[in-house]
């Protein structure tokens, strides 16, 4: 991939031969990760300690003696860790699907549907991404307050209904659906939802992935907005929940217990971000170096 | 494809359908383009309600609240101008957390941007096990916060911390990090760069691609050398980069809650309460809607500069390929 371009077809004369310029990048960088992989390390070591002794040796202990699960076990027992786990999964699932069939009805318009005012629609969506949440967060505590939605799915799940980066997102990939396409469709009599379903929606399948990988992150990664609209036990998500956990008996300075909650917790993003990364990253440099 | 079945004259018939289809010259007045106007008001719909209420709405409702001394419950919200703002503005707590937000957003995009550009630039060339490296540095970016603030106070444990240790292997004794007003707020932004330096390098990398090989071709004729290529080709080529990096990390680095949240509750002796925890204590724990309105208002002004800042700058970047 590189090979073309950068720095990789420059001969450097002057300095060091390529090679050994490679190696030392290599050694560096191999140098940077390891460091930035320690605290990885040291959770999961932490978190597979049969005892507190191993957990608070000092000088640290890395290697388990046995290693074990049972931490695991305690983790999802405590402070109903379960349950806050089963809330996570259900607002970040039903958000953003909810956005995803938001998302492609207004990239589908913005793409494909010409009226007076649309331009100014758009800059509309594009302007919410610049909108801190914390600056709306007290109104919105009041209306939701006032609909009797706090402490709810909907309070968690519909405000996110929407969303202005997928619908972004969506319409650079509508856009490069070739014209063609979409009027044959128009001549075989296709509805605009048919046009949706049959022909943009399966022509922009690694878009929507990425959309789904970041926008189940943000989602299931929120703290702010869980901790001022939710304030029962049985609602709370896990970013909220593992803290709780820390400050009950079974936290503390259970360290080792703590740590594997705190596993389990990343399990659901670390998992989509290995097995998607290409999505994932695609989608971050492609947001960035759009200037959104 | 669909035309080849057609006369010339039909084909030419249903291009023009097309046309004034995807142009709509043809107004309300044309049934399909009827249907057409119907479609994108009801695709669009729910999203609009959806940001009309809980962006646009609640913005303007911030605004108006932020001129009152409403308390949540009390039934009248007394209007008093722009008390608020010279209260808060006079306030010697709201300063210094302007000044602690600042100092964390400075902080932690100067480093992440330095260590991902270090980064970006050594893994811009064939490296065995390139992509390895790049998902073990990336990977802390996706984690959560809340979650992973937590391992960091394990690490930052004063005395028996695993940084404690690895500090005293190269002689240095370590400060009582989270519970020392003086290293608190480094020990946010050391945890805020092991997260951002990942994006920061993915970022630079894909600036780094975009940058036409023909420079290097013209730099490697002319004899350059390694730093002199980076310095007069490399970096002013990735400048709009650096830039779009720079005011888009500060933005989010000013809206930083969830770490010291977790981490430190703002303190010690309020080192790390930054703008969203005093808009956090100020409306939800002391429950002062109207001047924590006013906060969050200063802190929507600043964004909002920056982000006009960072739009008209990249409209018009010196440095166009």
């Amino acid at each position: 991939m590189t090979s073309e371009t950068g720095t990789g077809t420059i001969r450097y004369r002057r300095s060091l031969g390529p090679q050994l310029q490679k190696v030392f990048a290599f050694l560096v960088v191999a140098a940077i990760a390891t460091v930035f992989a320690i605290p990885f390390a040291w959770m999961i070591s932490t978190s597979l300690k049969p005892n507190l002794r191993q957990v608070l040796a000092y000088p640290p202990q890395w290697i388990p003696d046995p290693p074990t699960f049972a931490n695991y076990l305690r983790a999802w027992q405590a402070a109903r860790f379960s349950r806050y786990m089963l809330n996570s999964l259900w607002i970040s699932f039903a958000g953003v699907g909810l956005q995803m069939i938001n998302g492609s009805l207004c990239a589908y318009v913005f793409s494909r549907i010409q009226f007076r005012g649309r331009e100014f629609l758009f800059l509309l969506f594009l302007a919410v991404m610049m909108i801190p949440s914390q600056v709306t967060v007290i109104p919105n505590y009041i209306m939701l307050s006032r609909l009797d939605w706090l402490d709810s799915f909907k309070a968690l799940i519909i405000p996110f209904s929407a969303t202005a980066f997928g619908t972004f997102l969506l319409r650079t990939a509508f856009l490069s659906v070739p014209d063609d396409l979409v009027d044959a469709a128009v001549i075989d009599g296709a509805s605009h939802l048919q046009i949706m379903r049959h022909v943009m929606i399966p022509l922009s399948k690694p878009t929507l992935l990425t959309f789904f990988v970041l926008n189940f992150n943000w989602r299931w990664n929120d703290y702010f907005w869980p901790l001022i609209m939710t304030s029962s036990d049985k609602m709370r998500t896990v970013a909220l929940g593992l803290n709780i956990m820390r400050q009950t008996t079974e936290g503390g300075t259970n360290w080792h217990v703590v740590m594997a909650g705190t596993v389990l917790a990343l399990l659901p993003v670390l998992a989509l971000f290995l097995f998607f990364q290409r999505y994932f990253i695609e989608g971050i440099s492609r947001s960035g170096l759009k200037g959104v | 494809m669909a035309e080849q079945g057609l006369s010339m004259a039909e084909s030419k018939g249903v291009q023009n359908e097309v046309k004034e289809l995807r142009q709509g010259v043809s107004g309300w007045r044309n049934p399909r383009r009827r249907t057409d106007l119907i479609t994108a008001a009801v695709f669009l719909l729910p999203s609009l309600i959806v940001f009309g209420v809980f962006t646009y709405f609640a913005l303007g409702f911030n605004v108006y609240l932020s001129l009152t001394d409403w308390n949540f419950v009390s039934p009248v919200k007394r209007f008093i101008g722009l008390e608020n703002y010279m209260t808060i503005f006079r306030d010697r707590r709201f300063l210094a957390s302007l000044k602690v937000t600042f100092h964390y957003a400075v902080g932690t995009v100067a480093g992440s941007m330095g260590l991902g550009l270090i980064l970006a630039l050594l893994l811009n060339q064939k490296i065995r096990g390139q992509n390895f490296f790049r998902t073990v540095i990336f990977s802390p970016y996706v984690t959560t916060t809340s979650a992973i603030a937590l391992l960091w106070v394990w690490i930052f444990q004063p005395g028996t911390g695993l940084l404690h240790y690895m500090l005293s292997l190269i002689g240095i004794k370590g400060p009582r990090w989270l519970s020392d007003p003086k290293y608190a707020m480094w020990a946010l932004i050391i945890m805020a760069i092991w997260r951002a330096a990942g994006y920061n390098m993915v970022i630079f990398l894909s600036g780094l691609m975009n940058i036409s090989t023909e420079y290097y071709e013209a730099a490697k004729v002319d004899g350059a050398g390694t730093l002199s290529v980076l310095w007069h080709i490399t970096l002013p080529l990735l400048s709009p980069t650096t830039f779009f990096l720079m005011v888009t990390s500060l933005i989010g680095g000013l809206q930083v809650f969830d770490a010291p949240a977790v981490m430190t509750q703002g303190g010690p002796a309020y080192a790390t309460t930054v703008m969203n925890y005093e808009i956090y204590q100020r409306a939800f724990v002391y429950m002062h809607a109207g001047d924590a309105s006013a906060v969050a208002m200063v802190l929507f002004v600043i964004v909002a500069i920056l982000t006009v800042l960072q739009l008209t700058a990249s409209r018009r970047w010196v440095f166009y390929q």
